[in-house]
């Protein structure tokens, strides 16, 4: 594998853009990973004077909230918080939809029709709407937050998936492989989908993003999990202050847009090295 | 000892919008263990629908099998559940496809498929799965099989391809090899080593071996007997040698007529008119349109097969009536 690994950063540094993303996004990590570390007091302890400026103490380099919290504990606890939620709803959201896409795409005809029509309703489902009735209903804990956030995520993933599997399985080597008795399923998951992997890994590095963001929106409007860190919580809670104190609300929103900004650049650049017409440039 | 496979009065009907395509039409015949037995015919004629059949491949919609038994040591393969074929398939009867180039999957090494496609029927820990695999290797010719295990398809030539799918087919060691126009995409040269490889692999493991193939020249190569289908119908059937020597059917010998002969230079003559379609087929011989000798009575009614002895039968009127004003059987 080493070869190909060679192979792939070859052609995926062609893109500089993408380097950059993914360069912001390794920052990030480091920022969660460093985190226990760095701060490893809670982060949302009470530590000093409130809605102290950035830069003008060297114990709160940047600054406190509106309740003496420190600022840079919290974006360095926020980014575990942010991560750990990217990452599981858009394993959430690939694997509901890589299942449903792959079954449906697979058959065919009134299997394809009955799990297309459910796809369906939960695409004209208002994402953020259905999300905040669902952690209104079922209380705002993390893991409702990242099941909330696969749910309204995973439909453009069995879109794609179906596709995918549309067109490969009038491949000769799936005839093939039934002509050797292999089981539906066992085309399914071993000769199939690895052919239609590439692409549904460019759509999950963009549902992280914006699971990022739909999990930025929750916590802004209060309905994130209240006892962990996170970005979006942060600039909830600095809204009150935008006129006065707008940093506490600037500095994780920078973070959010960094962050999904990088996402989206490694979702291009990963999509650049997965498209056969870009091979050979 | 009654023949390995017996196919009768198969009917395999394609449901098409412009009505029912009738793309094999009351196919009987026989399959002896350690034969070749060669489909012949035009593209359309129903060969590899035939093939699919035997599968319980035919691809449904549109397709369905929708009469006659496909026995298989006499289990009717027609009424068997899909979860019954797939024992079935790989395991008794493999098939080769015509298209080497497609027909493995990209994504995986030919020897991983190959370990798929033995671990589709045994149960071998992976170790003795890739023994197996480079085995198989070897038996298909492939020099230095060790590391040909690792190449991905792309690397390999369309002759090596064909020689991997059938490593594959031939995987769980199944009694009888159907195999789909196996060189039709194949260079000359190449063509000839894949025909050799498949006429000493059916010695060796004493397979029946069903070749589908519109090429004559294929199969004075390596067939046994000959069956001539012409518009889903068996319209001859014969050793190898008598159909090339003394072809009954006027199509066949069309088809004969049409083929080069070194040594002779004149114009090879065609067979007049095209395949009718096989929607809305008129009482009559399906032949009868393009046929020389047609006469009143073969566009009304449809020939029945007649065994004419030494394993030879034919489907026409007018080498019926031919033979009895003779009052002799027409062959030697």
């Amino acid at each position: 594998m080493p070869r190909a690994l060679t192979e792939f950063w070859r052609r995926y540094r062609r893109n500089h853009a993408a380097v950059v993303g993914l360069f912001i996004l390794c920052a990030v990590v480091g920022m969660a990973l460093s985190a226990p570390f760095v701060y490893p007091a809670d982060p949302l302890r009470l530590v000093g004077p409130a809605e102290l400026w950035p830069l003008t103490d060297g114990r709160f380099p940047l600054g406190t909230d509106s309740i003496g919290r420190d600022i840079a504990a919290q974006l360095f606890h926020g980014a575990i918080t942010t991560l750990i939620i990217g990452l599981a709803a858009s394993l959430v959201a690939t694997t509901i939809g890589v299942g449903i896409g792959a079954v449906s795409g697979y058959y065919g005809g009134r299997v394809d029709d009955v799990l297309m029509r459910f796809t369906e309703i939960f695409q004209t489902i208002p994402n953020l709407i259905f999300l905040l009735a669902l952690v209104a209903v079922l209380g705002p804990k993390i893991e409702i937050v990242v099941v909330g956030i696969g749910l309204i995520s995973w439909t453009s993933v069995a879109r794609l998936v179906r596709a995918e599997f549309m067109t490969l399985r009038e491949r000769e080597f799936v005839l093939a492989s039934r002509a050797m008795g292999m089981s539906d399923l066992r085309i399914i998951v071993t000769q199939i989908l690895p052919n239609a992997i590439p692409p549904v890994i460019v759509m999950a590095s963009l549902i992280v993003a914006g699971a990022v963001l739909f999990e930025s929106a929750l916590a802004f409007l209060g309905l994130s999990d209240p006892d962990i860190a996170s970005w979006g919580g942060l600039i909830g809670e600095g809204r009150l202050l935008i006129r006065t104190s707008w940093y506490v609300c600037a500095l994780p929103g920078i973070a959010i847009l960094l962050t999904v900004l990088a996402l989206n650049l490694i979702g291009d650049g990963l999509n650049d090295v997965f498209n056969p017409m870009l091979k050979n440039r | 000892m009654p023949p390995l496979l017996q196919v009768r009065d198969l009917e395999t009907h394609l449901f098409t919008r412009e009505g029912v395509v009738k793309a094999v039409d009351g196919l009987s015949f026989d399959l002896d263990a350690d034969e070749t037995l060669a489909l012949v015919g035009e593209s359309g004629c129903g060969k590899s629908m035939t093939a699919l059949s035997l599968m319980g491949l035919v691809p449904d919609p549109p397709g369905r099998i929708v009469g006659g038994q496909v026995l298989l040591a006499g289990r009717d393969l027609t009424r068997l559940s899909e979860r019954e074929m797939q024992d079935i398939r790989g395991n008794e009867i493999s098939m080769v496809f015509q298209e080497p180039m497609t027909s493995l999957n990209p994504v995986f090494t030919v020897g991983d498929q190959i370990v798929e496609a033995v671990w589709a029927h045994r149960r071998l820990p992976l170790r003795q799965a890739r023994e197996r695999a480079v085995e198989l290797l070897d038996l298909v010719r492939i020099p230095d099989p060790r590391s040909r295990f690792d190449d991905y398809p792309h690397r390999l030539s369309g002759g090596m391809r064909q020689r991997v799918m059938i490593a594959m087919a031939l995987a769980c060691e199944p009694g009888i090899l159907v195999a789909d126009e196996p060189t039709t995409a194949l260079d000359v040269t190449i063509q000839m080593q894949v025909l050799d490889l498949l006429n000493d692999l059916q010695s060796k493991f004493g397979m029946a071996v069903m070749l589908i193939t519109h090429d004559l020249g294929v199969v004075a190569g390596i067939a046994d007997r000959v069956i001539v289908m012409y518009a889903g119908r068996k319209v001859e059937e014969a050793p190898v040698d008598d159909i090339f020597a003394s072809a009954l059917h006027p199509y066949t010998q069309g088809l004969l007529g049409s083929m080069p002969r070194p040594g002779h230079e004149e114009r090879l003559r065609e067979i007049p008119g095209v395949i009718p379609s096989l929607i809305d087929m008129g009482p009559g011989c399906s032949f009868a349109p393009r046929c020389a000798r047609a006469m009143a009575r073969c566009r009304d009614e449809q020939p029945d097969r007649t065994a004419i002895g030494d394993g030879r039968a034919v489907a026409c009127f007018a080498v019926e009536e031919e033979m009895a004003g003779n009052g002799v059987a027409v062959d030697q």
